[in-house]
């Protein structure tokens, strides 16, 4: 019996032989492994560095998983790198390479691979990085540009924007080797960085309007297109889950922190917005070479691209960060907070008399 | 100094349970086994004690804002009130009479499992079918009843206020709500979150429940006197793992009332029985036809 499994193994193998790559040269540079951390949180990594270029290794093993998107319990299965929706951020420096083992369990049931937007060449790193279930691959690209950028896989035709909204998305930043800078070359420092990752999902219903549950992404598929070409998704989430930056979970800061706050959206426009706070310095296309913008109320992150917003916290209390589109925020679930320790600072903001009834007009 | 606060809220309290009870004994009897008008539903009666409570909704002090006053409430007379929520399948009835809109799609119709996704004016909608068809009158529990027949789940919600710093009071709340977050939203069986002392299923669980009070803003003196109070109906009290204040017509409040706070999960409601027998004689010779059907078929 030809399984599809042997029909891609050989048709894998096939590829590798016309292709015959020829070993890489590889640069003479320190090495240095890194274990990425789930979203939001990131690895610990320089921001201005005195260190030359490395290769900078990392490991993204793909998952394909049943999740939860939300309190109603609603599931959906996902693609993701390293079991979570997004991906981890890498970070690196500008002239450092990237090399990435791309593992594809034995337990998945699809080839997956990876297109970096950082990377040149190969449509990403994608047409060198497909791999079968039980295979893995090394690609390694060079960080020649500086900023954010999504990543995602992108296995071809249809599948591309099947994996890329089942959450097989994340995003690398690439620092200048100075470090941040405004657009006068004054160092930007940031205590704390955020990644945030926000996803588009299209979950199909049935006849009597509750979501629908599948055993496999191959049994979602069908289903799944039908709501995607519709290009209205059912929930717009935060770090995979409505709710998942909320509560318990919710970003923490204090009054004087600077937050760098990260955001990709690998496939559609997003319009963040911090309420109660601003963009102090705002890379709203996300790429350090370009002076930031200052004093941002909302700004834009299109999609396929991922953007950085600095912000020094001035008062304490609780902020919500959101796409201000408020129907996806409030309906959709793309929502998160901030829990801000700190003084009060009163001059930026006080409530002069308390709520009471509306005096009568004053007589002669 | 909140004596005469106290004193007034404990007259309200006397004064909504008062009434003959001369007819009850005649038809108690028959009442719980009574299909058309009860199905499985049970009552347990809250024996007139004392509760400590946080008053509900805003209040200023001297113009400033104000912790609400803790008071002691004194019940003088007992109240029956739902063992369980209002079944989803109980609403729908009322739904299939033509009395009370229709269940949300999605909602599970089954005599086990609450009613949910209904807003106060369903709630409002059932109470009154219900009381219409069955003589009795149905409504549902104030604040203060609900806080006497939850108990050891109520959930005091009061935060002390600074006034220099309405962060700390923003704070506080968000930490304390995100704590008692129920695991998740989904609808279990009535018993799933446990009995409190009072016998009551669910309290506090995953279904917030419907009030009939008011959110009310409340101005008190420097000596914490009421002086004035300022009610808008168009919100109510919806109790749970903590206190809520919705809108009346919402009936899926999980997307938030504001930017920021814990929402409730589901909202849902239980009903309180008036312990006076019906008023009117029409209303008796309807509970009476009921129990001759019943003795007839």
């Amino acid at each position: 019996m030809l399984t599809r499994r042997a029909v891609m193994f050989s048709a894998a193998a096939v590829a590798l032989m016309l292709a015959a790559p020829a070993l890489a040269n590889e640069p003479k540079l320190p090495r240095q492994r890194v274990d990425l951390l789930a979203p939001p949180f990131v690895h610990a990594h320089e921001q201005a560095t005195k260190q030359g270029p490395k290769i900078m290794e990392f490991r993204l093993t793909i998952e394909e998983k049943k999740v939860v998107l939300d309190d109603q319990g609603t599931t959906f299965q996902a693609m993701t790198f390293n079991g979570s929706m997004p991906g981890p951020l890498m970070v690196v420096h500008e002239g450092d390479y990237v090399e990435v083992t791309l593992v594809n369990p034995e337990t998945n049931s699809m080839p997956h691979n990876v297109d970096f937007h950082a990377a040149t060449g190969a449509l990403g790193g994608a047409e060198l990085s497909l791999v079968n279930p039980g295979e893995q691959v090394i690609i390694r690209w060079k960080a020649t540009r500086t900023g954010v950028f999504v990543y995602h896989c992108a296995p071809g035709g249809p599948m591309i924007p099947w994996h890329v909204v089942s959450g097989m998305n994340g995003a690398v930043m690439v620092l200048p080797r100075e470090g941040l800078t405004d657009g006068n070359g004054r160092p930007l420092h940031y205590d704390k960085v955020v990644y945030i990752g926000e996803q588009d999902l299209y979950v199909p219903k049935d006849e009597k309007g509750k979501y629908k549950s599948y055993d496999s992404p191959g049994d979602a598929y069908n289903d799944t297109v039908e709501v995607m070409r519709k290009l209205t998704p059912t929930h717009v989430v935060f770090n995979g889950k409505v709710g998942a930056l909320t509560g318990k979970n919710a970003l923490t800061a204090r009054v004087g922190e600077t937050v760098l706050i990260v955001h990709s959206q690998a496939n559609r426009d997003s319009r963040p917005h911090l309420i109660g706070g601003h963009g102090d310095y705002v890379w709203e296309t996300g790429k350090f070479a370009n002076a930031p913008q200052t004093g941002l109320e909302t700004w834009f992150i299109r999609g396929g691209s991922a953007g950085a917003a600095l912000y020094t916290f001035r008062e304490p209390g609780i902020y919500a960060y959101v796409t201000h589109n408020l129907i996806e925020a409030v309906e959709l679930g793309a929502t998160a907070h901030f829990k801000v320790d700190g003084k009060w600072d009163d001059d930026l903001m006080t409530q002069v008399k308390a709520p009471a009834e509306i005096p009568p007009p004053a007589t002669n | 100094m909140l004596v005469a606060f106290k004193l007034k809220l404990a007259l309200a309290c006397v004064a909504g349970f008062a009434g003959p009870l001369a007819v009850a004994p005649l038809l108690s009897t028959d009442f719980s086994s009574d299909p058309a008008s009860q199905s499985e539903q049970a009552f347990v009666e809250l024996r007139p004690s004392t509760v400590s409570y946080r008053l509900a909704g805003d209040f200023t002090r001297a113009g400033k804002t104000a912790e609400a006053p803790l008071v002691t409430l004194r019940f003088e007379r007992p109240i029956s009130i739902m063992k369980h929520q209002v079944s989803a399948s109980d609403y729908q009835r009322c739904v299939d009479a033509g009395s009370c809109r229709p269940l949300e799609a999605g909602v599970v119709i089954a005599a086990d499992r609450p009613a949910v996704r209904v807003s106060w004016r369903d709630a409002d909608s059932y109470a009154d079918w219900l009381s219409r068809s069955t003589g009795w009158h149905y409504r549902l529990p104030t604040d203060e009843e609900w806080a006497l027949a939850a108990g050891s789940r109520y959930v005091d919600d009061g935060l002390p206020v600074d006034d220099n710093d309405p962060s700390r009071g923003w704070i506080a709340r968000y930490e304390r709500e995100s704590e008692r977050r129920p695991p998740d939203d989904a609808v279990r069986p009535f018993g799933s979150f446990g009995v409190n002392e009072n016998g009551l299923l669910d309290a506090s669980g995953n279904v917030w429940e419907w009030t009939s009070t008011c959110f009310v803003r409340t101005a008190l003196d420097a000596a914490g006197k009421g002086i004035s109070n300022n009610a808008n109906c168009g919100v109510r009290v919806a109790e749970g793992a903590h206190r809520a204040y919705v809108t009346d017509f919402i009936r899926d409040a999980r997307a938030g009332g504001c930017a920021v706070g814990v929402p409730p999960s589901n909202l849902g409601f239980r009903l309180v029985r008036e312990q006076d027998a019906p008023s009117s004689l029409e209303s008796l010779s309807t509970a009476l036809r009921k129990r001759w059907a019943n003795v007839m078929s």
